[in-house]
């Protein structure tokens, strides 16, 4: 939490001190009032002296002008401060996300994120801008108007002196004893909330074994619990009004009792009396402000601290000093006995892996759900480095390299195919900012995508909806190819990225893809037919390499690949192949 | 606000149970606003008496002091009272909506649940009466004690002194509208800020939701660029609209201290005329004044309880929406129990359609014999979900019929028709729940014995056994820690333990590796001697042995025959099955 004060403190430290400053001042104007109504009783009332009165109410008048003035000028330097620190943390925070790795958003999700960065940032802005507002006032008022007693009478201030800590604490007592139910009512409403989504979720399985009344019945145990825990909290906070006005009509009497005597020994006059008993309820007032105040910074605080979490977390990924690597060298990506274990993990995802792969080969990916193929082609573009062993790219460890020089080499095709908001064209050149329309068309061509600018009237310029929802699944599919294509990458990873293609265009596609002579492609897949006729096929199998050779090769020495070819093809075996 | 008033009466209507409860929070709030209105006249009566020195008639305070000490602590009492009876009645009032709402969402029809998207149901039945609950409980507690207090105050100040009391009628409003005027000035800066928050949002679901495919790009520069532009667009509309809304409070609170000026004005000259023509005590102005302050306190409340309140009607509005939607249609009166069903299925001139006028299955025949495994086939996204639709009841047939039994499907009820089929989907849904509960959902009787033989038969029970508590460990509704493969078997043993007459699976077996699917389709051959089976699969090779083939694409049943008759046919079937082996693009 300190941590990201400083964004406020450093960049907006002349509005936190004056937006506080100004709302004191303002709250200065504010406890004079009563000592006018006061004067107007003893003096102007006393003496029957209507201009003096007059005078005095145009003093009141000039006070809340005062008042308007400086509270306005506090406002703006809250918001100032409040938007501001908003905006330079929402800066912090996203820079900070895009320097994760994939390990660092595992760990985080996505969705974590995004709640830090909306909600919880939103929060914060709010806690901020009211927490200048009005922190210090609260409390100023309520000691001021102490000590404005205390200028009035000793013996009167007492009651104010005793009256303020009782009240403090049956305020914040009641706060403190209501939060901690307050969020048994949450966790009960997060159970409700689970018991409604599962059976949204899972109304097929629900009503396939007639469970419909047994899950009712839990809902409406679940429910009962939720009530009777909000009931609870609610009696809690119930109690807070009565209590307060209670207390402070106790000291009312004990102020009007004592001002009665003081009077009553020429102390004290009848306007004081007056003034004091105004400012009594004052502080009321800004007692139960502030309790509400508290409540809405804890929540601020709260939301703070997550985001503070997510500062301090994310180990990054550093790359090294190289860009190119040999050029002229025979294996454009070699694996020297790589293993692979994700961050927590109880188990390797992969291990030992070795193997080589030469410049514009095509190596063949395949093996069963979970085998590890999608983190074997992670590790080329190192979203994850692996735990043990080395990975080489042009005979170069792809750690020495820089990591966009890397990551430029390489084109990925990931499994979920995403497209972003703009136009074809923009989404084209992800790879390559300045790729001319000659060239993307050519990588459209290559990813048998053409066809779907041809259809477009506005073709490259044609609009994309976020996450491409104009487009169906096939043609997303094969867009996301396209933009591995641009720029002519070095290397090319298709993770399972012809799932939505029918087999004519999933083959036209590999087709097509060979005649890419300097790529090196890497094709997973969990069809043997879009894998077969690569020059090099590496079967997984529960993380480890099982078998490495071409299709006729494997089908002879490799157990697990013939047990897939033959399950997806006639036992008696392969009339066209 | 027509659609208001029917919200109302639909709010009533829950409210009713509870009628009497209503009444006496009613009856308490004017009690203690009463209780609240008074205690500043006593103690402006006590002020009078304190005149000055030598001059204070103590007795007459002793009393008056007693007075108000006996009225604050029954208003307290009764404001307890009375806040403890609006938690009651909203907290039982919001219960019982949920309630309603949770069972309408175990009778809404399938084709309700598919097409409405699950977080926007759950957010209607959890975080909407939630906010409904917290409207409702406000507009009780606030806005009927603050109409009270007004009226109150007024009737209180009349009795004082009608002139004074005019000053402050004629004031007060000047602090709504000077709110009113702001919030309207505000509202097409808060418009601009609330878009800007969209568009900001939208960027970072984008972006960070596909953070990996940013940085697999090297793009985060960019996105960080985008980013930056629009949150200093945000920093600028946000300063705006907070900082000119933020003038409300000031505002108005200025226009409190006007009030309170002139009632110290109009009181204080009041005072001084005293005698002549009325007049009011000293005592009698600082009551004033402290009405002042409270008169304006309600009006400043009430215009917050009412955008709260009109926020709950929303709320609330949606809730009922949900409850109001149409159950599934309700069973005949006659409708039969399917017991021990043999197992036959026909489906005769079915039509069936999503949406009406998009054509999908058309003049459909098929009969299948008891104890005949049925096949359906076709790419992904073919329908083959919809002729379990159809099978299960989940969605009713537009024309046609569907027998089971030689019973039209329509005419048997929902319950034993569907416990009449034993389902594995693809997608693995468990409920959170012991592992026990999960396998015996559809045998709630099963004793251990039998929970045993059944996982054993789905190779289930070597990783329940594993598990901390083996079959008593718990799990969440996403299945906690256990794998896609160990949820599928989880599914599988259900079925197993129930040994339904008919079987529906729906790639049962998609995520489990391929060594212990061999033998788990060894136990579920066993389980389908005899018994009415569908299946839809994958590979073909698994169901070259099935009775009968559908071929389905683009929703409708293109073919149907056995394996050798339909590669005979040279079609459809006949070309999805070669293409497995096609290269001939390639070489």
């Amino acid at each position: 939490m300190k941590k990201l004060l400083k964004y406020l403190t450093k960049g907006y430290m002349k509005e936190t001190v004056l937006a506080p400053l100004f709302k004191c001042i303002e709250a200065v104007f504010e406890l004079f009032v009563p000592l006018v109504v006061a004067q107007i009783i003893d003096v102007g009332i006393k003496n029957g002296d209507k201009g003096y009165v007059l005078c005095m109410c145009l003093v009141l008048v000039g006070l809340g002008l005062a008042g308007l003035a400086f509270s306005i000028t506090a406002q703006f330097f809250a918001a100032k401060a409040a938007t501001g620190f908003s905006k330079t943390v929402g800066n912090a925070l996203f820079r900070h996300i895009q320097t994760f790795s994939y390990t660092d958003l595992d760990e985080l999700g996505t969705s974590t994120l995004m709640t830090r960065m909306t909600s919880d940032l939103n929060q914060v802005q709010t806690g901020v801008n009211m927490t200048l507002r009005l922190l210090l006032r609260s409390p100023f008022i309520v000691f001021g108007a102490m000590i404005m007693a205390f200028t009035i009478d000793l013996n009167a201030a007492l009651v104010f002196a005793a009256a303020i800590p009782v009240l403090s604490i049956v305020v914040f007592g009641i706060m403190l004893a209501g939060m901690p139910l307050f969020g048994k009512v949450r966790a009960c409403l997060d159970k409700l909330l689970g018991r409604t989504r599962e059976n949204l979720s899972g109304a097929r399985v629900v009503r396939a074994f007639c469970i419909e009344d047994k899950e009712t019945a839990k809902f409406r145990d679940e429910n009962d619990k939720l009530t009777a825990a909000q009931l609870t909290a609610g009696r809690i906070s119930a109690l807070m009004n009565p209590l307060t006005f209670a207390l402070i009509n106790l000291a009312l009497i004990v102020l009007i009792y004592t001002g009665a005597v003081r009077v009553d020994e020429g102390i004290l006059t009848q306007g004081q009396v007056v003034a004091l008993y105004n400012y009594m309820s004052q502080i009321l007032v800004e007692l139960i402000k502030l309790a509400s105040l508290i409540i809405t910074i804890t929540k601020a605080a709260a939301c703070g601290k997550r985001i503070q979490s997510v500062l301090d977390s994310g180990e990054g990924m550093t790359g090294g000093a190289e860009s190119e690597g040999f050029t002229g060298y025979k294996y454009s990506v070699e694996f020297r006995n790589v293993s692979l274990r994700y961050k927590n993990a109880g188990e390797n995802s992969l291990t030992g892996i070795s193997f080589t792969a030469k410049k514009g080969s095509v190596i063949g990916i395949i093996g069963g759900t979970g085998s590890g193929k999608t983190s074997l082609v992670n590790m080329i573009p190192r979203f994850y480095d692996p735990t043990d062993g080395d990975i080489y790219i042009n005979g170069i460890n792809a750690k020495d390299y820089k990591l966009d020089a890397l990551r430029g080499k390489i084109g990925v095709v990931p499994q979920k195919a995403v497209l972003f908001k703009g136009t074809i064209r923009e989404n084209m050149r992800w790879r390559d900012e300045n790729a001319s329309d000659e060239e993307i068309m050519r990588a459209l061509d290559t990813a048998q995508a053409k066809d779907i600018i041809e259809m477009r009237e506005k073709g490259l310029s044609c609009t994309v909806e976020q996450n491409g929802t104009n487009f169906s699944g096939g043609q997303r599919q094969r867009l996301t190819i396209a933009r591995a294509l641009v720029g002519s990458p070095e290397i090319l990873i298709l993770d399972d990225s012809a799932s939505a293609l029918d087999f004519a265009t999933d083959a036209a596609l590999r087709k097509a893809l060979r005649t890419l002579k300097n790529t090196t492609v890497f094709i997973v897949s969990q069809r043997t037919s879009s894998i077969m006729h690569a020059d090099k096929i590496i079967v997984l199998d529960d993380g480890e390499v099982v078998g490495v050779g071409t299709h006729a090769e494997l089908l002879g020495n490799c157990p697990v690949y013939k047990e897939i070819y033959d399950s997806q093809f006639r036992k008696e075996g392969g009339e066209t192949a | 606000m027509k659609t208001g008033k029917g919200i109302l009466r639909k709010i009533l209507r829950y409210i009713k149970r509870y009628i009497a409860l209503m009444l006496l929070s009613v009856i308490l709030a004017t009690l203690t606003v009463a209780g609240t209105l008074y205690i500043p006249i006593i103690i402006g009566k006590a002020i009078d008496l304190i005149v000055s020195a030598g001059n204070v008639d103590f007795p007459a305070i002793f009393i008056l002091l007693l007075h108000t000490g006996v009225v604050a602590g029954i208003t307290a009492l009764l404001q307890w009272l009375m806040g403890a009876i609006n938690n009651r009645v909203t907290f039982d009032v919001v219960r019982d909506i949920r309630n309603d709402a949770f069972r309408k969402i175990e009778e809404l029809p399938l084709s309700y649940l598919d097409t409405k998207s699950t977080g926007d149901i759950v957010s209607r039945v959890i975080s909407d009466a939630d906010q409904f609950a917290d409207g409702l409980l406000l507009g009780f507690s606030q806005l009927f004690t603050g109409i009270v207090t007004i009226l109150g105050t007024l009737v209180f100040m009349l009795m004082l002194d009608p002139w004074i009391t005019l000053a402050v009628v004629v004031l007060t409003p000047v602090s709504l509208l000077v709110a009113r005027f702001i919030s309207r000035r505000t509202y097409s800066m808060f418009k601009l800020r609330s878009e800007t928050l969209g568009e900001q949002t939208a960027l970072i679901d984008e972006m960070i939701g596909n953070e990996k495919t940013v940085k697999a790009f090297c793009r985060e520069d960019e996105s960080i660029e985008k980013f930056e532009e629009i949150n200093e667009r945000l920093e600028k509309c946000s300063l705006r609209a907070t900082f000119f809304s933020s003038l409300t409070n000031p505002g108005t609170r200025f226009v409190n201290s006007m009030v309170y000026a002139a009632v110290g004005l109009f009181g204080a000259l009041a005072v001084i005329d005293r005698g002549a023509s009325g007049g009011i005590t000293v005592g009698e102005l600082s009551c004033f004044l402290s009405y002042a302050n409270q008169y304006t306190k309600p009006f400043n409340e009430i215009s917050g309880v009412v955008t709260e309140l009109q926020n709950a009607f929303a709320c609330a509005a949606r809730l009922f929406e949900l409850i109001e939607e149409p159950s599934e249609v309700p069973e005949p009166e006659d409708a039969v129990e399917l017991t021990d069903a043999k197992g036959s299925i026909k489906a005769e001139n079915v039509y069936f359609s999503y949406v009406p006028d998009k054509k999908l299955i058309e003049d459909f025949n098929i009969d299948i014999k008891p104890g005949q495994k049925t096949a359906i086939v076709g790419p992904t996204g073919c329908g083959k979900t919809t002729f379990i639709n159809l099978l299960m009841r989940f969605y009713d047939v537009t024309d046609g019929t569907v027998s089971a039994d030689g019973h039209d499907i329509r005419k048997i009820t929902r319950k034993s028709l569907r416990s009449s089929y034993g389902m594995v989907l693809q997608e693995t849904r468990l409920i959170s729940g012991t592992i026990r509960d999960n396998i015996i959902m559809g045998k709630p009787d099963a004793t251990d014995d039998e929970i045993k033989a059944a996982a054993k038969a789905s190779h289930a029970h070597s990783f329940i056994k594993r598990l901390p508590q083996g079959y008593d460990t718990v799990i969440g509704e996403d299945g906690g820690n256990l794998s896609q493969g160990q949820k599928q078997l989880l599914c599988i043993t259900r079925i197993m333990l129930c040994q339904p007459p008919m079987l529906i699976l729906d790639e049962a077996t998609s995520s489990i590796d391929t060594r212990t699917e061999l033998k788990i389709q060894d136990a579920f051959s066993k389980l389908m001697k005899g018994r009415t089976s569908f299946i839809v699969a994958h590979r073909l090779s698994t169901i070259r042995d099935a009775d009968v083939i559908l071929v389905m694409n683009q929703g409708s049943i293109i073919e149907q025959g056995t394996h050798d008759e339909l590669l005979a046919k040279n079609g459809f079937y006949a070309k999805l099955y070669n293409s497995q082996f096609d290269t001939s693009a390639e070489t």
